[in-house]
């Protein structure tokens, strides 16, 4: 079995699964924020009405709750839901709950592995799309509406079709000006936004054996472009020594069978890769920076779950030194942890000091919900992850995704620049 | 609910992602009227206006790609759709419009989409897994069957009237 079949087998308390299989998996941890949280509180209601009340959650010390998209409190609607959020929390004794103004918070998947709220093995479902981000740290990783994160609520557990696995295995070594952002999108354009769907993707080889935590974040997290149910990486030295600076709870790594059955190998040779843009409207519309290079752009983004690690921010404070930027460009570190160790190091000075705005931890402008949304016509340039049609902002705005060393050399020279062309 | 009959809407492109059928600005609405009155806000600003209650929605592959909000087929339920047709459905569009019981997704080939005309007249008979073009002479065009855990939580209007047991090796 692979992985990911392994784990599910267990969570449904089989000896084996095999893809195609119907399986209910017990679930180990649950997220929601809030936007998936009053939409599933809402769900809870409705199911009320018919009778069917939660009087309980499963197991409340498997959930936690997470601030990030509209906040601080975007409006009126944004605060009440907030409240809404906290009054079931603090109801159904839900202790993990990162509000924000209190200590750390952020968003929902960057916490996920800053806090090792999840662990190698574990069966974890949330209300986002990009929940596939924790499949990183080796669990199965999945995001999920509201009624089925309700459903979860209620019995902790919820079905699942057992995914086929694609492995892509990647080879060599990355240069200096590239990073996981690239390889993730040109996968994304190879396979399309609908390669991965129903699927799930794992990476390999020993340009992964050597990645860091952060950088195998940045694929697994973007897997959710491609459409698949989830994405995975088995765990290691690297995991576990990140996981062990977080945690004192102990877990055990979860290692696929040698002879699992792949239902796709995909090699990538990375010694040789440049830097890689998606172009509007798709993240899989992609293409080599060289060919977009020049391209006059009213903004610059760096941020969320997908771009604003802490690795992301000290590779663009490499460019940003010493240097100005040339269109407005707001930094959003994903976390407040994140957001501490970036002031202990320097980095927010070096922002600051190029002409950007440093924001709070938020979702904001990634999913247009609020602080720095794009109007008409505005073209950006983005470490986010997603590019559709008005999806950070107005439907005439136009969003280019990239890595955040792209990001800061275009903010730098005001237009798509390669970061190689940085030199001096 | 084995035959349904309405009003076909098409808008026949593929990656329809639901930052276009309920864009990011609305996330933070939890009323579901208020939510219909912007669905598919990002492709066409009329559409809540165009539908009636019981139509159809055809559109291309891969229909509700990109984020998980439930308040896309909550959207479009509400402004009165109650099945979409397409090719092939992304993930968690799929699992929220069936296990929050809101409208049917129903898998057809890419020819029957082409086939099929905006605001034909379709009726969509699951049982059989079937349309039928009543307004192209009753032309009958093949759908996908659900499969078996589908086909029961449709049955059931939603997961919720289902507990785990009832589902386990269906």
């Amino acid at each position: 079995m692979t992985l990911t079949e392994k784990i599910l087998a267990r969570g449904a308390g089989k000896d084996s699964v095999a893809p195609g299989d119907v399986v209910f998996a017990k679930v180990d941890k649950l997220m929601m924020h809030d936007v998936s949280g009053p939409g599933v509180i809402k769900v809870l209601e409705e199911w009320k009405k018919r009778g069917t009340n939660l009087k309980r959650v499963w197991d409340p010390d498997k959930v936690w709750v997470t601030e990030d998209h509209f906040v601080p409190a975007a409006d009126k609607i944004s605060a009440k839901n907030i409240i809404t959020l906290s009054n079931w929390t603090k109801r159904f004794g839900i202790k993990k709950h990162f509000k924000y103004g209190l200590g750390q918070y952020g968003i929902c998947h960057t916490l996920s592995h800053e806090e090792a709220l999840v662990l190698p093995g574990e069966v974890y479902v949330g209300g986002d799309s990009h929940t596939n981000t924790t499949g990183a740290l080796g669990a199965f990783a999945a995001g999920l509406g509201h009624s089925d994160i309700a459903y979860v609520l209620h019995h902790g557990q919820i079905w699942f079709k057992v995914p086929e696995t694609i492995l892509f295995k990647l080879h060599g070594e990355l240069p200096s000006y590239v990073m996981a952002k690239d390889v993730i999108l040109r996968i994304i354009g190879d396979i399309g936004t609908e390669g991965g769907n129903y699927k799930c993707m794992q990476f390999s080889g020993e340009a992964i054996d050597r990645m860091s935590m952060e950088e195998r974040l940045t694929l697994t997290n973007m897997t959710t472009e491609a459409g698949a149910k989830n994405g995975i990486i088995e765990p290691d030295s690297i995991t576990e020594s990140y996981l062990k600076e977080r945690t004192e709870v102990p877990f055990q790594c979860v290692l696929g069978d040698e002879d699992a059955n792949y239902s796709e190998i995909h090699h990538y040779e990375l010694n040789q890769m440049g830097p890689i843009v998606a172009r509007p409207f798709s993240p899989a519309n992609t293409c080599d920076v060289r060919e977009v290079q020049g391209v006059e752009i009213d903004k610059a983004y760096i941020g969320s779950c997908t771009g604003a690690k802490l690795e992301d921010l000290r590779a663009a404070s490499r460019l940003f030194k010493g240097r100005k930027v040339k269109v407005r460009t707001e930094v959003l570190p994903a976390a407040q942890s994140i957001y501490i160790s970036a002031l202990h190091e320097g980095l927010v000075n070096i922002f600051v000091d190029a002409g950007c705005v440093v924001g709070p931890p938020t979702c904001g402008a990634c999913c247009g919900a609020h602080m720095g949304v794009l109007g008409p016509k505005e073209i950006c340039i983005s470490t986010t992850n997603r590019n559709f049609p008005g999806r950070m902002g107005d439907i005439e705005s136009k969003t280019f995704l990239a890595s955040p060393l792209v990001v800061a050399a275009s903010a730098i020279s005001g237009k798509i620049t390669d970061p190689r062309d940085i030199t001096t | 609910m084995n035959q349904l009959e309405g009003v076909v809407h098409k808008y026949y492109r593929d990656n329809i992602d639901t930052d276009v059928i309920i864009p990011g600005q609305y996330l933070k609405i939890h009323d579901h009227k208020e939510l219909a009155k912007h669905a598919m806000e990002g492709i066409d600003v009329e559409f809540s206006k165009k539908v009636s209650e019981g139509d159809f929605l055809l559109c291309g592959r891969n229909f509700g790609c990109g984020s998980s909000r439930e308040h896309a087929p909550i959207a479009l339920a509400n402004s009165g759709i109650k099945a979409i047709i397409a090719p092939s459905f992304a993930r968690i569009f799929y699992r929220n419009a069936v296990d929050g019981g809101y409208l049917l997704p129903i898998e057809v080939g890419e020819e029957t989409c082409r086939q099929i005309e905006n605001g034909d007249r379709i009726i969509v008979d699951t049982l059989n897994s079937k349309l039928v073009n009543v307004t192209q002479g009753r032309k009958s065009y093949d759908t996908k069957p659900f499969p078996a855990l589908i086909a029961r939580i449709i049955e059931a209007g939603g997961l919720i009237n289902l507990d785990p047991h009832q589902l386990i090796d269906v």
